[in-house]
């Protein structure tokens, strides 16, 4: 797998927000992402249905969610537990990388081990809210610079680079090929 | 030479060699571990993942490794009877031992059974593993790749986190206990304040608080977003500590150097304090019992990694005995561990608050994650001595934070409050 990741990413984005506004949700918890009701689930191929199940106005993404997606986040996004379930859901409907105001501090572990992508964007709620960025909006995101491009604007954004922790892991595809 | 913080002093002991960052905030460091654990839910994947990556690869030393069976104990679905016979044939073959069904939760157990030291790192698949700051240790919840590769390896890399000085100071009069002075905390902190940081705590009603009281409070570094918390010891904390662990003596606590490197220092008042409640659907969405009005309970829950000890439940157990919980109302107590259980059963506690009408269970997280006591149905109302209220976290039902006195009273009143009403 050495050397063949993409580093740039080109999809269409869902805004997290509440309700159809444009206000991205804060603190989304683990427990909204990937209920602990399903917590017995260790097959990654089960885990996409309850993306999102216990998330107030988003409890049929995994029906609307489409390979190559890209998610987008208020802060403190997976709040909460330890589940790697809360990562893994967004693989299993292939959705490409978060993107987040900031990460749960075990989130963000859990996502850079298993070599995910998620980008810090401080911007992302002010972004969202003055509809810079909406809603299935088509965006271009590269991982190593931190440059994000919304194409149905042209309008650029900066957000944090890879680490290189960061891009160490998700070039081996995990931290357990390390 | 530089100064350090107790996170940044814990890491440089456990560097490894071959880390030539050093430690600074923002560096990545790579650290050994001295204790890497699983719990029913994500040892099930650790096992898995294991299998698959590493075959029939030796764990890095099966004496350092612990699955903690805690949520559903014993488990209530075929389903979770199946993942812990998983874990515990792992083990088996491994030579790794099991804190099984029996026992109570992973991270008291560990405190108890003596894993847990001043100056130490433990991992575990617990988001509330840093209650073991409470020891001086450095507690990290982790998720199944990161715990999988603990497994193999005893290692893994950290961001060393900046840290945070928070300085409680004022002049308390009125009752309160260490689950206000955490949510007194909580709602000026919320979450953005620590996300992502260590935290030290400093002033003298932090510094006062036992052991019980330490670990109610730096279990909640979760819900803050922090990531771990540290109170210096006073001078019965360290005796605390061998008497919970039963052992004759415990290495030094790391301490800060005076003149370390913080990001921010910041003071809170806890002058006026009195019991805090933190309404739903968020654990900082804090108020005074005294502004949130007349609150029907239906149901009250004491337990949890946060108030489980045998403290909190004597507590709860001198406000109702001889008395009985309000008609309509029901009340759950879980003990934290086997040891606690024995203990309050021991000390007749368990029979004042049997015959105040509590249903009591045996010793695990309780009604956290779907375990066997603490869930609630559409429209009903707990109050819970637990560290989460995340909409349909534990049910449909809402579900309020407080303290053990609190929610004793509030099944006596049928209301939330503090104190009985005549």
């Amino acid at each position: 797998m050495k050397g063949m990741k993409d580093y740039v990413f080109a999809g269409r984005v869902w805004t997290i927000t509440e309700g159809d506004g444009n206000k991205l949700i804060a603190d989304i918890d683990t427990d909204q992402v990937f209920h602990n009701a399903y917590l017995h689930i260790t097959d990654i191929n089960e885990m996409g249905q309850y993306t999102f199940g216990n998330l107030e106005g988003w409890k049929d993404f995994h029906t609307k969610a489409k390979p190559g997606d890209i998610v987008m986040a208020g802060p403190n996004f997976g709040a909460g537990s330890s589940r790697q379930q809360a990562v893994d859901c967004f693989k299993a409907l292939g959705v490409k990388m978060i993107i987040a105001v900031s990460f749960g501090a075990i989130y963000k572990r859990n996502a850079i081990n298993s070599g995910f992508p998620i980008m810090i964007f401080k911007d992302a709620e002010r972004m969202v809210a003055a509809n810079k960025i909406a809603n299935l909006n088509r965006l271009n995101v590269d991982l190593l610079s931190g440059q994000l491009t919304n194409r149905e604007t042209g309008e650029k954004f900066q957000l944090m680079p890879f680490s290189k922790v960061q891009k160490d892991i998700y070039d081996s595809g995990s931290l357990l090929n390390i | 030479m530089i100064k350090k913080t107790i996170i940044e002093k814990i890491f440089h002991r456990h560097l490894k060699e071959n880390s030539k960052e050093g430690i600074k905030p923002g560096s990545i460091a790579w650290i050994d571990l001295d204790v890497v654990s699983a719990r029913d839910f994500g040892g099930p994947n650790v096992v898995k993942n294991y299998r698959k990556v590493y075959g029939n690869d030796n764990v890095f030393d099966p004496g350092k490794i612990f699955f903690t069976f805690d949520l559903t104990v014993p488990p209530k679905t075929i389903q979770y009877a199946n993942n812990q016979q998983i874990c515990r044939e792992f083990a088996r073959d491994r030579g790794i031992n099991v804190f099984d069904v029996d026992q109570g939760i992973g991270t008291h157990v560990l405190i108890e059974k003596g894993y847990v030291l001043p100056g130490t790192i433990i991992v575990g698949t617990d988001s509330h593993m840093n209650i073991l700051g409470a020891v001086n240790c450095f507690g990290q919840g982790m998720g199944d790749v990161d715990i999988t590769f603990g497994f193999r390896y005893g290692k893994t890399w950290f961001e060393v986190p900046q840290t945070v000085k928070v300085m409680i100071k004022g002049s308390p009069t009125g009752n309160f206990s260490a689950k206000d002075l955490t949510l007194k905390i909580l709602k000026e902190v919320k979450t953005d304040k620590l996300l992502g940081k260590a935290v030290e705590f400093y002033g003298d009603a932090i510094e006062a608080l036992n052991l019980a009281g330490r670990i109610t409070l730096l279990s909640m570094i979760t819900e803050m977003g922090g990531i771990v918390g540290f109170i210096p010891f006073n001078e019965t904390t360290g005796k605390e500590i061998m008497a919970m662990n039963n052992l004759p003596s415990i290495p030094p606590e790391v301490t800060a150097d005076e003149g370390a490197g913080y990001s921010e220092v910041i003071e809170i008042d806890i002058t006026g304090i009195e019991p805090m409640v933190a309404e739903p659907p968020y654990p900082h969405n804090v108020k005074k019992i005294s502004e949130i009005g007349k609150v029907k309970v239906d149901f009250g829950f004491i337990g949890s990694c946060t108030n489980g000890r045998i403290e909190d439940i004597e507590t709860a157990g001198k406000i109702l005995k001889g008395k009985r919980i309000a008609d309509g109302v029901r009340l759950a107590v879980v003990p934290a561990t086997r040891k606690i259980y024995a203990e309050a059963m021991e000390r007749g506690i368990l029979q004042d608050l049997l015959k105040a009408g509590a249903i009591i269970s045996n010793p695990g997280c309780g009604g956290c994650a779907q375990g066997h006591i603490g869930m609630t149905g559409k429209g009903e109302v707990m109050v819970s001595t637990g560290n989460r209220n995340f909409p349909g976290k534990q049910g449909d039902g809402s579900n309020y934070l407080v303290s053990p006195e609190v929610v004793a009273y509030s099944v006596l009143n049928g209301y939330i409050s503090y104190g009985e009403d005549v």
